[in-house]
């Protein structure tokens, strides 16, 4: 036995994207992210991941006061990501109780945000998050939400973001985002190939058979997926049951089924 | 009162919120004087174990520590917290451990990734009177183990060979996982630790 494949829920709450039911821009928004957050914890998902924040000021707030409301009530790992352009902001949403900050485009801007951020929190806090896509042969970083091209290749950038302090890599498949043609195997083993840190897919999955195949084709040791857990396409329950019986590891289920026992 | 060591390291207020879930106040204390009062002192940490020991000690918590356990207080270590018990680590060979339990924390060689990051299986081969973990799945973060001396492993994991994952001794227990962040195995046990010192 080893440490079990993680199964990741996003709560993508980018504006305009599909998921609209968990943008969140105010309070009552917040409540819907909870609700999602805690249908997925009793489904035992292994890991949450809340983007994207914005980089405006009563956004970040509003994401420091879902990590803070998130940490009151789920004890699962939950990782915060987007618009986090400083130690001192990553440092805010650490210590409402979220495990993780992943950085991006801000990263990319400015790469020593990384550095900073692994020194004071530790390397496992800080997430390098790449947006590629295919290019001449190479995956090609993107930012701004996949929109910006940056001429950077995203092999180079993940290993130079583990060498500056970056504990995990999440690679999400800009050219599989939203087609549900399942991961992107090249792109995830190019990267996982070149780094030995954690990596984490994103991007196009739509079937348990999907996850499967990730952990098969790749040396993945996550996989992650957002709107198709939304809209109970696929259930997390469905994911792990497909992982058992293909005998990759998982964390079962009998492990998140008692309640959280509050009292 | 349950007190949470409070040096300034990530995982203080998961873990604050942790017993709170399971009926137990637990306090943040940066006064060492006030850990005095408290009838079980919890050591978190997360992330490097040179920084760690350098909040520690710039905090002045080794004589606190070494005071409560010299006074039978219960301690619990969690991660990083339960590394600073043994008497040191190779990540930061300058920073001194507490000495309180028997053993040195050492990298994790031939391993497929570094940190460990996720959930793994748990095998309780030690009893302990504050500890109420069955076998089960449990949140691991970290590159580096203790490698304790004879007696002192209570429960281990498997990430590429065996690892300590639940140690203890006559006053102490520590465990490597974050049983704050393990759902309700995790709470389950935080849960029997502060009923066991109650």
């Amino acid at each position: 036995m080893s440490v079990a494949k993680r199964v990741i829920a996003c709560l993508d709450i980018r504006a305009g994207k599909v998921v609209k039911s968990v943008r969140f821009v105010d309070t009552k928004d917040i409540g819907d992210a909870i609700e999602f957050a805690r249908r997925y914890n009793d489904e035992g998902v292994d890991e949450l991941l809340f983007l994207d924040i914005n980089a405006s000021h009563e956004r970040r707030r509003t994401a420091v006061e879902l990590a803070a409301r998130v940490a009151d009530e789920l004890f699962i790992p939950f990782t915060v990501g987007g618009g986090i352009a400083s130690a001192d902001v990553a440092g805010e949403i650490l210590r409402t109780g979220a495990d993780k900050v992943a950085v991006n485009s801000g990263a990319v801007r400015d790469p020593s945000l990384i550095t900073a951020i692994a020194e004071r929190y530790g390397s496992q806090a800080c997430v390098l998050s790449v947006d590629a896509k295919r290019s001449d042969g190479t995956f090609e970083v993107v930012v701004d939400g996949g929109r910006v091209p940056t001429g950077r290749d995203a092999v180079a950038w993940a290993t130079e973001a583990v060498r500056r302090g970056a504990g995990e890599v999440l690679v999400n498949s800009i050219d599989r985002d939203g087609t549900k043609l399942g991961f992107d195997l090249e792109m995830t083993s190019a990267i996982a190939e070149a780094v030995d840190v954690p990596v984490i897919a994103s991007g196009g999955a739509s079937s348990a058979e999907d996850f499967v195949t990730l952990f098969r084709g790749t040396p993945a040791d996550a996989g992650l997926a957002a709107s198709i857990f939304h809209y109970r396409e696929l259930t997390i329950p469905d994911v792990k049951r497909a992982l058992d019986r293909a005998g990759i590891a998982v964390r079962p289920a009998e492990a998140f089924r008692s309640s959280q026992g509050r009292g | 009162m349950i007190a949470i060591a409070d040096y300034g390291v990530g995982n203080l207020a998961s873990v604050r919120k942790a017993f709170h879930a399971v009926g137990h106040e637990a306090d943040l204390v940066r006064d060492t004087r006030r850990l005095r009062d408290a009838r079980a002192v919890v050591l978190p940490g997360v992330g490097h174990f040179g920084h760690c020991s350098r909040e520690f000690h710039r905090y002045d918590l080794g004589p606190a520590i070494l005071d409560a356990r010299a006074r039978g207080v219960p301690i619990l270590g969690i991660c990083v917290g339960m590394q600073l018990l043994f008497e040191g680590s190779e990540e930061a060979a300058d920073a001194p451990g507490l000495g309180l339990l028997a053993g040195r924390v050492r990298r994790m060689r031939g391993v497929p990734r570094l940190p460990q990051i996720g959930w793994n299986e748990v095998a309780v081969g030690g009893s302990h009177p504050w500890l109420v973990a069955a076998d089960g799945w449990y949140y691991f973060v970290h590159s580096y183990a203790a490698e304790p001396e004879a007696g002192v492993t209570l429960g281990t994991t498997d990430y590429a060979g065996e690892r300590a994952a639940i140690v203890g001794s006559d006053g102490i227990l520590g465990v490597q996982f974050h049983p704050e962040k393990s759902g309700p195995a995790g709470l389950r046990l935080l849960r029997g630790f502060a009923e066991a010192v109650a």
